[in-house]
């Protein structure tokens, strides 16, 4: 059903009628509002369970728990928060616990900031969780339930990344999947081993080097071919909905003819939407990769690179001391493929300075003239174009 | 006392690898017979969990589940929830958790648990120190004792602070059932883990049980130095009830030397120290005879006026 609703308040309805058993949060902007709605909802019957923990740390602990259980199980957070998690993230993974975050992408102290980058997110890449970054809130209410379903289905967890502010605070028309859709795409968890007393188990051992490695690269082969139910999922819920993002993994905007490839995830993509369809006016030969899919990371995306005379990688995250994440990947990814194209860096958008359209333009500008390797600091006097996408104010809405 | 309905099967299997006379394996043989098949254990990080899960041999016949060291509370409070939510009212979710865990690193996520009020029953195994990794102070090490962090050098001779007392600090959340224990008072344990587990809601016990390396004694005398504590008043068993607190045992004293003597972390003691642990052993003793004494009285008054 289409409704104008803030984007926090449309992915807690869509968790919601996932019908989760157990619900933990704790507030941190900018996901507080998703937290606060499912405690209403909870007050009004409309979900099983929801615990207003201490801590982030607790949440992320009940969902071990209930989710050992065998329930189905949510939470949201972002940066510090999940920071807070780190080390439960990285135990829910290995002990092969299914359960969804809604990550709303915040920046990492210090400072202190509580506007919009990756460096959260990015920083649990190895934790092996599963992790999909949306471009807008309807793509984030369209994955939350394909994230639950990929995680049951792959005792891998899931956490879905959605920008804060951008998308968290944005009000906009979304169309919002019924429940009975949801509930037809997404059966009732069928627990493959859980905490029984009819059955028991003993769960989250330790392991002497006989054995810990095995279990660590079990874990990292289950991810890689997670991309598979990822893909499986994206189709099968295109099939439901009506909608979809590329293979699930990536999605490619006017990829194919391209010259130039600007390659990014989250928000930021639609604003490069619009400066493509603005360059591709002029008659320039622009398009888009987006990576969808950060983890696993879909290394065959470098097919869609192949051939261009250039590409350049935004991210909003750095690795301190070294190359950007998503670019280091992709490069790294191009040199074992053989795609020798000229691939650019750009690191941005940090604790939510905004990129806009024409920055977009200039960056696919300064690649022309061969690799570039910089910080975009923003504030470069581009000029700003209106559009009547998202918050419809300017170009930095969406 | 009533004498406990025991499960005639042993739930916590032998085979571990517990050092021998370890008083936290007797302490958990007599808490799985109490509790019954028809529970789950959660266990922190520590020397339970080393002795007890290495993959692939575990010493649980009943579901268990180790996440990290600080998690244990809230890894049973979402058990808790979700039995609740797929319609189980009859298993226990139970916490098995050392000391480190429980007056240390878990502190807060464990008072967030009881107050919020899940149905989980929190039994911390206090050998008073970290002892997995090697005999470190914890808050439950008493004063004076020797850890490899509470060492005895020129300056300073072992713990420089007193013990946490997380037993009335745990009873300060309005807890309906918690009581003290050890692993050789084995009636009473298995009383109180039975009366603990029939309660809707949060319960603790805090059970004292002997670290054979860390104490620095030998496992023979395991037993006996946990009886020891309780004979000289350094460990009251007691139970507080609904805040009404009472005395489980009132033993005649016995002077605190006797249960300090022979355990190595207490070796470098001076007379003057001993006498003033016994003067502060003794003045906890009439704080909790006097705290009876008036709790049960206005326990009766209540009752009378109902
Ligand atoms: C976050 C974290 N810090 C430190 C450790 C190392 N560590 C493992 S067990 C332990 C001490 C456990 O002490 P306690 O809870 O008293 O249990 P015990 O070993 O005495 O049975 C420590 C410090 C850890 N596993 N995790
Ligand atoms: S070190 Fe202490 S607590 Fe650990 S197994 Fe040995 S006796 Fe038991
Ligand atoms: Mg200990």
């Amino acid at each position: 059903m289409k409704k104008t609703i803030e984007g926090s308040i449309a992915v807690a309805e869509v968790a919601r009628d996932c019908g989760p058993d157990v619900v933990a949060c704790f507030p941190i902007t900018p996901s507080t509002h998703i937290a606060e709605t499912l405690d209403k909802m909870y007050t009004n019957g409309e979900i099983k369970s929801y615990t207003a923990v201490e801590s982030e740390f607790s949440a992320i602990s009940m969902l071990v728990g209930a989710s050992a259980a065998g329930a189905r199980a949510f939470t949201t957070t972002d940066s510090q928060g999940l920071a807070l998690m780190h080390e439960v993230l990285f135990a829910a993974a290995g002990m092969r616990l299914p359960m969804v975050i809604v990550n709303a992408n915040r920046s990492l102290s210090a400072p202190l900031s509580i506007w919009n980058d990756h460096q959260d997110s990015v920083s649990e890449r190895d934790s092996g969780w599963i992790q999909l970054y949306c471009k807008n809130n309807q793509e984030a209410v369209d994955t939350v339930p394909q994230a639950f379903k990929i995680s049951e289905d792959t005792n891998i967890p899931v956490m879905v990344c959605f920008d804060g502010f951008y998308l968290t605070h944005l009000v906009e028309q979304i169309d919002i999947p019924e429940k009975e859709v949801i509930g037809k795409y997404l059966p009732k968890r069928k627990a493959e081993y859980k905490l029984d007393p009819e059955n028991p188990i003993t769960m989250g051992m330790y392991a002497l080097p006989t054995h810990y490695q095995g279990f660590r690269i079990d874990l990292h082969q289950d991810v890689l071919k997670a991309a598979e139910n990822v893909k499986k999922e994206m189709e099968a819920w295109g099939d439901v909905s009506g909608r979809k993002y590329g293979n699930g993994l990536w999605e490619e905007y006017h990829a194919e003819d391209a010259e130039y490839l600007f390659i990014g995830m989250g928000s930021v993509m639609e604003n490069a939407e619009l400066a493509v369809e603005k360059m591709r006016k002029e008659g320039k030969k622009v398009g888009l990769v987006r990576i969808r899919c950060y983890r696993p990371f879909p290394s065959e995306v470098v097919e869609a690179i192949k051939g261009k005379k250039g590409a350049l990688v935004f991210e909003k995250a750095v690795s301190m001391g070294a190359d950007a994440p998503l670019y280091a990947e992709i490069s790294s990814a191009m040199k074992e493929k053989g795609a020798d194209v000229p691939l650019s860096s750009y690191v941005g958008g940090l604790g939510g300075k905004d990129i806009t359209v024409g920055h977009i333009e200039q960056m696919f500008g300064e690649i022309e003239g061969g690799p570039v390797k910089k910080v975009w600091d923003g504030e470069t006097g581009a000029p700003k174009i209106k559009k009547s996408l998202g918050a419809g104010e300017e170009n930095g809405g969406a | 006392m009533v004498k406990p309905e025991l499960e005639n099967k042993e739930l916590f299997k032998s085979g571990h690898t517990a050092c021998a006379g370890c008083g936290v394996a007797v302490g958990l043989r007599h808490i799985m017979r109490a509790l019954g098949k028809d529970t789950i254990v959660v266990n922190a990080t520590g020397c339970t969990e080393i002795f007890t899960s290495a993959y692939p041999k575990s010493a649980w016949a009943v579901p268990y589940i180790h996440c990290v060291f600080e998690n244990s509370a809230p890894v049973a409070a979402g058990i808790s929830e979700a039995l609740r939510a797929m319609g189980n009212d009859h298993t226990k979710v139970v916490v098995i958790s050392g000391d480190g865990a429980s007056y240390d690193i878990g502190f807060g996520h464990m008072s967030g648990m009881f107050e919020r009020g899940h149905d989980v029953l929190y039994i911390c195994y206090d050998n008073e120190a970290y002892m997995n990794t090697g005999v470190q102070r914890s808050g439950a090490t008493p004063w004076k004792a020797h850890t490899t962090t509470s060492q005895v050098g020129k300056q300073i001779r072992g713990k420089m602070q007193f013990k946490k007392p997380l037993t009335e600090i745990v009873a300060a959340h309005n807890v309906p059932y918690v009581a003290t224990s050890t692993s050789a008072h084995y009636a009473d344990l298995q009383q109180k883990v039975q009366k603990a587990k029939e309660i809707k809601g949060p319960s603790f016990l805090n059970v004292l049980m002997t670290c054979v390396p860390g104490w620095g004694t030998t496992p023979s005398l395991s037993m006996q130095y946990l009886k020891d504590a309780v004979d000289t008043h350094v460990w009251p068993l007691m139970e507080i009830e609904n805040g009404f607190s009472k005395l489980s045992m009132k033993p005649e004293k016995k002077p605190v030397e006797a249960y300090l003597k022979g355990q190595k972390r207490f070796r470098h003691l001076t007379e003057e120290d001993i006498a003033e642990i016994q003067e502060m052993i003794d003045e906890r003793w009439d704080h909790w005879v006097w705290k009876e004494k008036v709790d049960q009285e206005r326990k009766a008054g209540l009752e009378a006026s109902e």
